[in-house]
């Protein structure tokens, strides 16, 4: 570990942890607008519930160095190509959790909003939501610990976020940048982890004594 | 459409179908590199997580390991055991293997420790003792868990042997390398649909083996356990979030 290299090239991680970020962000906020209307469906219409988790499972089967490299004929190596891919494997965990999530909302709890007058909408949002977030929220923690993982892959194409370290280390055959982009990533993928479970609590108040999932 | 056959063409051409570096033998090292590390992978994980899940130790270790596991990006592992142990295959193979490891020790543990304590105790009554315990009912009873776990590994290794190419291996991922360093996007692209549908036939591969070994009487569960697969995806937890 060769900390004078550190030191030298804190600009260069800070940058490289901005983008790791960025494309994390982007990645969740993408996903999240793709699945959660497909999960909406899912959940109104029971029948596309299999279609759907079926196809993106099959995308999500589909290995992340793979999927790179067969967007790179259509959008070259560009952010684009890393986004694309990266939004793709978030679909399944959050379709799935956030479905799984409103399915689990109990019926007496459903009939019992109908018949204080809820609206179709305002149950959605007021009632069934906030009882499937744990789940949901569930999903997101996986979404986002994989996402992180996964945007190390895109140093092949010239991105990487602080997988491009990997990429340094290797031509150099020097551990310190590999080992600062490994260990940052990892802490990365934790403390996105534990603050997300923090938020959970803060939102979902009613959920604690019982040990919210 | 010019691109869609000029990568015809590439899948067409007798010459890449021929010799060391045609598809089979770089098919064939993919499968080489993964049934390795799957099988290693397992050698290692099935005995300490049978212990575990047995006696019911360790618990928090083995359920979380493959949260944690999800979490190790698996390029630095690779390129981290290449400075630290030279070129050769043995880095390749230790970074697999230890990604594969964790998925099957938490769907292992959770699988053996789900089994109805009633059921357990009963086995017990009838004089069973620990071993016949473990091998007669926890064991049959967890398979689908058991089985989803090395197949979530299997899958993950399978894509993750594309990386061997990366330190000038063989396997599918040098068309991969080979076409992205000479800009041959034929190349590239025919690696990259090759080494999508080895990881898709693994999967699916190992989904009938699962319902052909796994007990009749299980087969509800089975179908329980194929979904619980499927949605702890790559670095899979079997009773994930939901």
């Amino acid at each position: 570990m060769d900390w004078g290299w550190v030191q030298d090239h804190l600009d260069e991680i800070q940058s490289l942890f901005f983008q790791h970020a960025q494309f994390t962000l982007l990645a969740l906020v993408y996903g999240f607008a793709i699945a959660f209307p497909l999960a909406l469906a899912a959940t109104r219409w029971p029948r596309l519930y299999t279609p759907i988790l079926g196809l993106t499972g099959i995308l999500f089967t589909i290995p992340s160095i793979a999927l790179f490299m067969l967007m790179m004929p259509f959008t070259g190596p560009t952010a684009t190509t890393c986004l694309i891919a990266l939004t793709i494997y978030t679909l399944l965990v959050l379709v799935r959790n956030t479905v799984e999530g409103l399915r689990g909302v109990p019926r007496e709890v459903r009939e019992a909003a109908e018949a204080m007058g809820y609206r179709r909408f305002k149950q959605l949002f007021r009632v069934e939501l906030p009882i499937a977030l744990p789940v949901i929220i569930a999903g997101i923690r996986i979404a986002v610990v994989t996402t992180i993982g996964l945007v190390t892959i895109t140093a092949l194409i010239g991105f990487g976020g602080l997988g491009a370290l990997f990429i340094d280390g290797f031509r150099q055959a020097f551990g310190t940048p590999i080992i600062v982009g490994f260990t940052l990533s990892v802490l990365f993928a934790v403390v996105a982890d534990v603050a997300l479970v923090g938020a959970q609590r803060m939102l979902t108040p009613w959920a604690r004594g019982a040990g919210g999932r | 459409m010019t691109f869609l056959s000029e990568l015809l063409a590439w899948f067409t051409d007798p010459l890449n179908w021929q010799g060391t570096s045609g598809i089979p033998i770089r098919t064939w090292e993919h499968i080489q590199y993964s049934v390795a590390a799957t099988l290693i992978a397992a050698l290692i994980a099935l005995p300490i997580s049978l212990y575990l899940g047995h006696t019911g130790r360790g618990g928090l270790l083995a359920i979380n390991i493959a949260n944690i596991g999800r979490a190790i990006p698996s390029l630095g592992l690779i390129i981290m055991a290449f400075i630290l142990l030279g070129l050769n295959i043995v880095p390749v193979m230790i970074a697999l293997v230890a990604l594969a490891i964790p998925p099957i020790v938490t769907n292992t543990y959770i699988g053996i420790r789900n089994v109805n304590r009633e059921v357990r105790d009963a086995a017990g009554g009838m004089g069973m003792t620990g071993w016949q315990i473990l091998t007669r009912v926890e064991i049959p009873v967890a398979l689908p868990l058991i089985m989803a776990g090395l197949r979530t590994s299997a899958v993950q290794v399978v894509a993750t042997a594309t990386l061997a190419a990366y330190l000038s291996f063989g396997g599918l991922g040098r068309f991969l390398f080979d076409g992205l360093a000479l800009q041959d996007y034929e190349q590239l692209t025919g690696g990259a649909l090759l080494i999508a549908a080895l990881s898709l036939i693994t999967e699916f591969a190992l989904a009938r083996v699962q319902a052909v070994i796994v007990p009749k009487g299980l087969a509800k569960r089975n179908a329980t356990a194929a979904v619980d697969a499927k949605m702890s995806g790559r670095a899979g937890v079997a009773s994930s979030g939901a």
